[in-house]
């Protein structure tokens, strides 16, 4: 109850000064919307050849977009903190009796549902592109996708909180997600890599994110692809929020 | 009201072949009584914000014992938290949010309903002279307002034990003298223990009941600031001979009534006990042995002499000297 409370204060301040804000809110969507508009038409010609499970092409990339758009937008939802962190905010709310994990879970409501609003304008502009798939499907591919934006966002802000400095934490988030964005699969399939490739990005969680979320907006829910996408997923957050509480936690935070 | 035994932090810095262990306090002993307005004073990097920081639970000692409002500060830190206000360095509230917004989710965070909050806010905006700035953001305000809107936030939740640390770095001599009037407030009309860190002579003179002093790591002095100086032997006297001819015999005078005297080309100085009393007799003689004075300076001693008295250093060198030790601000 307390919990809750607490969280929901912490999420409610943090949505105010978004709202003062909303244009942060459209320059992270400002990506994934270029690839829509200037990367999808390449793929029209080709998706037919990719041999997944459809041949439209918008079908195939706003599952990919959205994926990435849960990543990189959680990613940098940290650097808010930083500034926090240097104004005193963080050690004043942990000189309150409020609980470490609230004032983290708070932040990441935050962040989901700034995720959410950014997800249904890419989807609804998909569809204006070209795409379809059924309502079951996308629902459960948002909500993958809102799983996954957690736990990265519960990542950027141990990152965050961790290395205390813009400076630092940009490099990083660029170093871990250049292998991320190539291995998982989110403009091109795998599938039509050489071997060793396929390999290499076997290796990657988000892969079966991805895969998971076109299969669930092509309307197969009961691959496998689906199955151990939720499950990474849900791995992801568990981690994420873990090492997120434990950063609040720490007494040097 | 905070009792505090044996307390030690150690810091971990660098890895590999650099890594180095730096001990911030090493072994700090202190009581503060209900009431009392206590001044941490000491050079920066003597480790007074680290102490600060285990007494507010912030900090996890690495060895010791302390006792905050009754509570224990690693068994019971949730209490402790409840019944504490703290003032920091920094500062509290985001510079980009609506300065009545931060202070009444601050108090929130301590389970005030909002409308306590609100009440409690604004009675203490005004208190505090920021009547009219509940809808200013922390970026458009003064540097003496923010820090009143600092103090704001640590009393929000009406806490018995107020900690402030270093409260008036960076104001202009103006704010500072305003916000030592709301400091002494604290106590004479809220009835709150206060215990406030600076490296501030006047600071700790002004405004702490008694003073301790922290110098690497370590407790040196704990008492009022009267009996501090009063263990520093005398007042300075400062003389300056018209004659550079004759400073010898202005030191053989001097050294009379002074110890240790100092001499160089036209001035000598020593501390003697009662200035007062013993200077007249002293211009006397001068006059006598045909000594003309171009000036002459009597000065009490003051909180830096005793921190001299201490260490063998003036705070200034010390402040020099370890100002990287506390590396968590």
């Amino acid at each position: 109850m307390a919990f809750a409370r607490e969280s929901s204060i912490v999420f409610r301040r943090q949505i105010r000064m978004n709202l003062r804000n909303p244009a942060w809110v459209l320059i992270g969507i400002m990506q994934p919307v270029l690839y829509l508009l200037l990367f999808g038409p390449l793929l029209e010609p080709l998706v037919s050849s990719f041999g997944v499970s459809t041949d439209n092409a918008y079908t195939f990339l706003v599952p990919g977009l959205l994926v990435q758009l849960g990543l990189f937008g959680a990613f940098f939802a940290g650097f808010g903190l930083i500034g926090e962190w240097r104004e005193g905010v963080v050690e004043a709310e942990r000189v309150t009796p409020a609980s470490r994990t609230a004032l983290l879970v708070g932040r990441l409501m935050r962040d989901v549902l700034q995720l959410f609003v950014q997800a249904v304008i890419l989807v609804g502009l998909g569809y204006l592109m070209g795409m379809r798939g059924p309502i079951g499907g996308i629902v459960l591919g948002i909500i993958i996708t809102l799983i996954v934006g957690g736990a990265c966002a519960a990542a950027s802000n141990a990152l965050a909180l961790t290395t205390k400095s813009e400076d630092v934490m940009a490099p990083v988030i660029n170093i871990v997600m250049m292998p991320v964005l190539l291995l998982s699969g989110i403009l091109l399939p795998m599938t039509i890599g050489p071997e060793w490739l396929q390999n290499l990005a076997n290796l990657m969680p988000f892969k079966y994110i991805v895969d998971g979320v076109r299969d669930a907006f092509a309307g197969s829910f009961g691959t496998s692809s689906v199955l151990w996408g939720t499950v990474w997923a849900v791995v992801l957050a568990a981690l994420g929020t873990w090492w997120g509480t434990a950063t609040f936690r720490k007494e040097n935070a | 009201m905070i009792t505090a035994r044996g307390l030690v932090q150690t810091f971990h810095t660098g890895r590999g072949k650099n890594a180095k262990e730096v001990r911030a306090v090493e072994g700090v002993d202190l009581d503060v009584a209900e009431g009392e307005v206590v001044g941490f004073l000491g050079p920066n990097g003597a480790g007074k914000t680290t102490t600060l920081r285990m007494l507010t639970t912030l900090l996890r000692p690495t060895a010791g014992t302390a006792t905050v409002a009754g509570y224990d500060v690693v068994a019971e830190p949730v209490q402790v938290r409840r019944s504490i206000g703290y003032v920091s360095q920094v500062g509290a509230a985001f510079s980009g949010a609506y300065a009545g917004d931060e202070v009444v989710d601050h108090g929130m965070l301590y389970g005030m309903s909002r409308a306590d909050a609100v009440r409690r806010g604004q009675e203490l905006f005004e208190r505090l002279q920021l009547d009219g700035l509940w809808k200013r953001m922390p970026r458009n305000m003064s540097g003496g307002q923010k820090r009143r809107l600092d103090v704001v936030m640590g009393l929000i939740h009406d806490p018995t034990l107020v900690f402030l640390d270093e409260p008036t770095t960076g104001l202009d001599p103006q704010a500072r003298a305003n916000l030592w009037q709301h400091i002494e407030g604290l106590r004479s009309t809220h009835g709150a223990t206060v215990f406030l860190t600076t490296h501030y002579l006047d600071e700790a003179d002004v405004l702490a009941d008694r003073i301790l002093i922290i110098d690497q790591g370590r407790i040196v002095a704990a008492d009022t600031p009267d009996n501090l100086k009063a263990q520093v032997a005398g007042d300075l006297v400062d003389l300056e001979v018209a004659d550079a001819a004759h400073v010898a015999v202005a030191a053989e005078k001097l050294g009379a009534i002074a110890e240790s005297v100092e001499r160089d080309e036209r001035r000598v100085r020593g501390r003697v006990a009662r200035a007062g009393r013993a200077v007249p007799g002293l211009l006397r003689e001068l006059e006598a042995v045909g000594v003309t004075l171009d000036a002459i300076e009597v000065a009490r001693p003051t909180l830096d002499d005793v921190f001299l008295t201490l260490t063998g250093r003036t705070l200034r060198d010390a402040e020099s000297g370890e100002g990287d030790k506390e590396e968590v601000a």
